[in-house]
């Protein structure tokens, strides 16, 4: 499982990178961890006549935070990204989630841009950044410009990212103190994709949910804001009634594949189960 | 196919060698350095045999082009012994406690509990299963790894290693 032949860059400034990426063939590719490229390189699938890695620019890793907004940088790594201290605190749904994906070994290296820049619905990090309703900042020859997580995906690997764009941030604004929150994933191992998940991030306010955001990983071609879901739960205690409107409206707006996770019925099932689990843990956060 | 020299510290040698672009650390490692302790399993960043430590991290080793890594401080099974020939408390604690049966995965489990040994030096059980978690073992089931990597770090921690009752 060799790699087809390509050239090698390491920029250490975003401009060079932009600029290489403008200059080159069309089919450079930018490089983060490589954890989802390089198998796709071995396998042949991608094959790349240049690759520029963003590793070795500074201003791409690190999480700070802006006024009301916290910013993630592209190539902060997954490890990273569940040691941090403003994320613990401020949204604390990205360590549970990070913990979630792969193994140690991957998540030294995987980073959170290239989790969500992929646009492969497996990866969980595109439901969670619908969930907190954050947008990616792609910078190209132009200059910045911002995309809604919720738009970003039109299809499998196809995303609003337009050819010479990288993705180098990820901006949301933080939830507010004391808010809900929770990641659930049904995975038949360590390190695998998920048959079903949730992400769900709420506030209460006297007892009831005040706002609510939910979105599903793996069971469409893309991560799937279930708006109708959290609309059903607005308003209420989570009682019985809302949760069960909660979980139909987040199965209906499934269409997974049947592979070897389970059939495509099961696995819109499981898109309920996951909804109800995560709303239970979340409201139970958020009223503790 | 241009080649280009890709050099960086490994056990703490300085070592360099002309490679391709997309020549893996692994092959990197077992070819051009001989050093064929990391071992290549499913080549698809799974089974974890091929770990090494790269800067503090554990990496899989099929899964980085040997450029990614030129300048770093890289750390294989190789290295893990004393500097007067003598095991290293790891490798002790897996032959003590029968942490292997045919030993493929033994370097890249060896490599992955000393980094999470300088994380957590005192890890949970549950902690160490995590911890391994991207290291898959077809022989032992787990149990012996577990000991030997309690063991180690009991010993790291000059405590007596008590054997959790069954």
């Amino acid at each position: 499982m060799i790699p087809g032949t390509f050239d090698y860059h390491r920029p250490t400034e975003l401009s060079e990178a932009i600029g290489l990426l403008g200059r080159l063939d069309a089919d450079a590719r930018v490089i983060a961890g490589g954890h989802s490229l390089i198998p796709m390189m071995k396998l042949r699938l991608a094959a790349p006549s240049h690759l520029i890695d963003l590793a070795a620019i500074a201003e791409l890793k690190g999480v700070r935070v802006e006024g009301a907004e916290i910013v993630i940088g592209a190539m902060t790594t997954q490890h990273e990204i569940i040691a941090d201290e403003i994320l613990a605190t401020r949204a604390p749904i990205l360590k549970e989630a990070a913990l979630q994906i792969a193994d140690p070994q991957v998540r030294y290296v995987g980073t959170l841009g290239g989790n969500v820049a992929n646009g492969d619905p497996g990866n969980d990090m595109p439901a969670l950044m619908m969930a907190l309703d954050a947008h990616f900042v792609l910078s190209g020859p132009k200059g910045d410009r911002s995309v809604a997580a919720r738009k970003y995906y039109n299809g499998p690997y196809d995303t609003a990212a337009l050819p010479g764009e990288i993705l180098t941030a990820v901006r949301f604004q933080a939830p507010a103190a004391g808010h809900g929150y929770a990641y659930e994933k049904l995975k038949r191992k360590v390190g695998d994709y998920a048959t079903a998940a949730a992400a769900v991030v709420l506030t209460v306010s006297a007892g009831q949910i005040a706002t609510c955001s939910i979105a599903l990983t793996n069971v469409g071609d893309t991560a799937l804001e279930a708006a109708a879901a959290a609309q059903a739960v607005v308003g209420s205690t989570l009682d019985k009634a809302s949760l069960a409107q909660a979980v139909a409206a987040a199965e209906a707006i499934t269409a997974p594949a049947a592979d070897g996770r389970g059939s495509a019925e099961y696995r819109t099932k499981m898109a309920g189960v996951m909804t109800a689990r995560a709303l239970r843990r979340a409201f139970a956060r958020a009223t503790a | 196919m241009s080649k280009s020299n890709v050099s960086m510290t490994v056990n703490g040698k300085a070592v360099s060698a002309e490679v391709e672009s997309r020549t893996l650390l692994i092959h990197y490692l077992r070819e051009n350095l001989s050093l064929t302790g990391a071992h290549i399993g499913c080549e698809t960043s799974h089974c974890g045999a091929c770990t090494v430590d790269i800067d503090g991290k554990s990496v899989k080793s099929c899964t980085i082009f040997a450029i990614q890594a030129a300048g770093a401080h890289v750390l294989t099974i190789e290295g893990m012994a004393n500097a007067d020939g003598t095991l290293h408390v790891l490798q002790e604690a897996f032959r003590e406690m029968h942490g292997l049966q045919c030993g493929f995965c033994t370097p890249g489990m060896i490599t992955r509990a000393h980094r999470l040994l300088q994380e957590s030096p005192n890890p949970t059980e549950a902690e160490i299963r995590m911890g391994i978690s991207g290291n898959l073992c077809r022989c032992t089931g787990y149990q012996n790894i577990v000991k030997a990597i309690q063991y180690a770090a009991a010993r790291i921690n000059g405590v007596e290693y008590k054997e959790a009752a069954e």
